[in-house]
């Protein structure tokens, strides 16, 4: 079998100093460490087990990002994946989750055949959850979201359990299928010694918007209707408990304050 | 994320000691594996990186996966049901992730799987799983018996084992017996040859046996029949598919739970001599005691770093008296003692461990050409000083791991008796260390020899002579006060065992063995903290401070004691 494992280079959610944004309220990337998006790298413990059930499948990481986004490339070629490409291209830049999984599908097209796509749920950065799905109506597949573990799959098929509100799901689905992987899922195993050994010198491929055959209107900045206005950093501090009476002032009150101070 | 690699200076710093040049080149050989194996290194910057990185890999599954898991381990134990073993449900998560990460066969060369790492990689591999849970440590490192096979089996053997253990299966050396523990010349399970089969076949009884039920074992057993002695046992290899040993009962002890410490029941268990007939305890136990015994060194270190990390943090956070407990003086002894002593005992281990690899990368050598005159001297003297350093850093480390983890206890105060805190799973824990693979009291007697035929004088003397040439470089404090305070301790070591010589009696000698083995100990360790010191005082200055003191009055003590030995042993 031939897997796709879709991976992002995030910052590090959970070092975020004050340093953390911009004066315009955005993010300020430089200035944050990066780290391989979590819910991706279940997606890739999931797609190493597949191979590990199907002896001769590969693992192909494909990666949008800045060219230091190659070190999750080589990060999963440590943990199992077989080769990856890169996609990086400053036509790229600004994109949001419509143009970014016009290019990804646009860079699956290129790498050609493939039986399984897979990715994290979604990416700590922006927490949409769209890029998978959207990946899959791009490329006219079926796609099963929020997977906790790969069932069972005999290359015509294959059979996940979704984790879903209050329960789980069992759902099958057709090959070739995109698939979104939940943080529930089983953890990534670490790096494997004889692989870090191997390929600490691993060049990978890299691929522009020329290698792509990609349509400028529907890349980067210009393909993405979406606008941030800000992003704000917000800390929580726990004060003090309240009581309050079961009064509709009250609560109003209460829902006033915290949505003023970004609770909710 | 927390890596107990990269979080612990000291490690970097023993492994980038200026020795690992000559070890890489040794073991790699001109690196032609380079060409057959992608994963073998094309030159030493590239050797060095590579062992950094499998060291990464050892920190992170320790601090993120086999430290968490300690406390599980601890308290559910491995246990024993129908003949076999079954692990703590923690140790098989703790396997499944060393063995996906493909840390077996941590020495062994490539052509059989192998990682080919030098033996100092191996031992701060060892002490980082170690100061995560001792328990597993016994039970990963096990794999290390190995070395063993492939330096006495026959090719057929290492073709068919040692790729088995490269892929993660495990091992035990089967020793003792019920009336054979220090004393293994006793062991009377018996090994008769099995004509019809053309194998051999073993009966009998193994008790305290590490990890018994593994896949491979080592043997030892009584081959030739009406013997008594050590001259008739043979090393024998146990492979579990084939069937017939049992696990009996597995003991209840005070300290790592974990390891499965088995009584075996062997029942014409077929079995494969491993070596030549009449050598299994005078050369190859030998051979495996010095392995396993830098292996329970590099344990002890394991165990007082986490001490010595328990001790900080606790002593930094508990309020007394309207202060952090640490600003007390008498708290603070405790947490500069465990420190110094951590500092000084971890450069025995490795000190030790590069004399190995020297020797052993020597001798693998050997297996494929002959070595010009100046390797085999330089193979016979690494590993002279290999086997006169194991002990010191066996016993010295096991004693200091109990003495740490006790006063890591003392410095919780009556938190630290409570089951709920690591303090006291370190120090049931810690209490084997100085008892298996060697009593404490029998790494003294495998000193004592080395104490009176001069061989450690001349070490000390060959460090000091170093250290003077390094007096110039020194920047930072003066040395030369510390290189005049070791040649005092030195003097008073010389008169102490000019006096037990001077007396020809050998009760007497081997009453004030342990004296004349730690006054040796501390004065080749303060040499050795020196060095680091002098290399990295930011790293080490404190500490060499702080044992200096602690080696000086330790030196006085014996001195005295020594003194007044005879009239002591008198008693008796």
């Amino acid at each position: 079998m031939k897997i796709i494992v879709l991976a992002k280079q995030v910052p590090d959610t959970h070092n975020v100093g004050p340093e953390a944004m911009t004066p315009e309220g955005t993010v300020n990337r430089s200035a944050l460490p990066t780290v391989f998006n979590p819910e991706d790298l279940n997606a890739l413990e999931q797609a190493i087990r597949l191979k590990e059930q199907h002896p001769g499948s590969t693992i192909t990481m494909l990666t949008m990002g800045l060219p230091k986004a190659v070190e999750v490339l080589k990060e999963g070629v440590f943990r199992g994946a077989d080769d990856g490409v890169l996609l990086t291209d400053r036509a790229l830049g600004g994109a949001d989750t419509l143009a970014t999984s016009y290019s990804l599908a646009q860079a699956i097209r290129k790498i050609g055949e493939y039986d399984i796509i897979m990715c994290g749920r979604q990416a700590i950065d922006g927490d949409t959850a769209q890029v998978g799905p959207q990946v899959a109506e791009k490329l006219g597949l079926p796609q099963i979201t929020y997977t906790e573990e790969i069932l069972s799959c005999d290359g015509q098929t294959i059979v996940c359990r979704r984790h879903i509100d209050g329960g789980v799901e069992t759902v099958e689905a057709p090959l070739p299928a995109l698939i979104t992987v939940n943080g529930s899922a089983a953890p990534c195993r670490t790096r494997n010694v004889k692989r870090v050994m191997a390929n600490k010198h691993r060049e990978f491929t890299t691929w522009g918007v020329a290698d792509i055959d990609a349509d400028a209107s529907q890349i980067g900045k210009t393909g993405s209707p979406t606008n941030v206005k800000a992003v704000k950093s917000i800390i929580f501090k726990a004060k003090e408990t309240r009581t309050l009476t079961a009064s509709d002032a009250d609560i109003s009150a209460l829902i006033k304050e915290l949505k003023e101070n970004n609770t909710i | 994320m927390a890596n107990s690699y990269t979080d612990i200076p000291e490690l970097k710093f023993h492994l980038h000691n200026d020795a690992m040049r000559h070890i890489a080149e040794l073991k790699e050989q001109g690196y032609a594996d380079a060409g057959k194996y992608d994963y073998a290194p094309v030159d030493f910057d590239d050797a060095m990186d590579s062992y950094e990185q499998v060291l990464e890999i050892v920190g992170d599954i320790n601090a993120n996966i086999i430290a968490p898991n300690a406390e599980s381990v601890d308290a559910e134990g491995a246990h024993c049901e129908n003949g076999r073993v079954r692990y703590a449900q923690k140790t098989y998560e703790n396997l499944d992730a060393i063995n996906k990460a493909g840390l077996n066969g941590m020495t062994m060369p490539r052509r059989y799987g192998g990682l080919s790492l030098p033996v100092v990689v191996y031992t701060i591999a060892s002490e980082i799983v170690s100061a995560g849970d001792a328990s597993f440590e016994n039970v990963w490192s096990l794999q290390n018996c190995i070395e063993t096979l492939y330096c006495y089996g026959t090719e057929e053997q290492r073709q068919k084992y040692i790729p088995r253990i490269c892929e993660g299966e495990t091992m035990s050396m089967d020793l003792t017996e019920p009336d054979a523990g220090s004393d293994l010349q006793a062991v009377t399970l018996r090994a008769t040859y099995d004509e019809a089969n053309d194998c051999w076949r073993l009966n009998g009884v193994k008790r305290f046996i590490t990890n018994g039920d593994s896949d491979l074992h080592l043997v030892l057993a009584r081959s030739e029949e009406g013997t008594h002695d050590g001259r008739g046992l043979s090393m024998f290899i146990y492979d579990k598919r084939n069937g017939g040993v049992d696990v009996r009962r597995i003991e209840n002890k005070l300290g790592i739970h974990g390891s499965p410490t088995c009584e075996l029941t062997f029942k014409n268990a077929r079995a494969e001599l491993c070596g030549d007939r009449k050598l299994g305890l005078i050369r190859y136990v030998m051979s495996l005691m010095n392995g396993a015994r830098l292996g329970i060194a590099a344990q002890a270190v394991g165990i007082q770093q986490a001490a010595y990390e328990e001790a900080v943090a606790y002593a930094n956070s508990r309020r007394q008296y309207g202060k952090e407990v640490i600003n007390f003086p008498a708290v603070y002894d405790m947490v500069a003692t465990i420190k110094a002593r951590l500092d000084a005992g971890r450069s025995l281990l490795y000190q030790c461990a590069r004399y190995v690899d020297i020797y052993k990368s020597l001798e693998d050598i050997q297996r494929s050409r002959p070595l010009t005159s100046e390797e085999r001297q330089d193979m016979k003297r690494y590993q002279r000083l290999a086997d006169a350093f194991t002990p010191l850093a066996k016993g010295m480390n096991s004693e200091y791991c109990n003495q740490s983890t006790y006063d890591c206890i003392q410095i919780h105060g009556g938190s630290g008796y409570m089951q709920e805190y690591r303090c006291q799973r370190l120090y049931r824990d810690a209490r084997i260390t100085s008892i298996y693979e060697g009593t404490t009291q029998l790494q003294v007697v495998a000193a004592l020899r080395y104490i009176t035929n001069g061989t450690y004088f001349t070490v000390i003397n060959e460090l000091s002579d170093a250290i003077a040439a390094q007096l110039d470089t020194c920047e930072g404090f003066d040395a030369t006060a510390f290189c005049s305070r070791i040649a005092d301790m030195k003097a008073l070591l010389e008169q102490c065992v000019e006096f037990v010589k001077s007396k020809n009696d050998q009760d007497l000698l081997d009453y004030c063995g342990r004296s004349l083995y730690e006054m040796t100990s501390y004065i080749i360790m303060c040499q050795l903290l020196l060095v680091d010191a002098m290399r990295c005082p930011e790293l080490f200055q404190k500490s060499l401070t702080v044992f200096f003191n602690i080696a000086e009055s330790e030196a006085a003590r014996h001195s005295v004691w020594i003194k007044g030995s005879e009239a002591s042993l008198a008693t008796r």
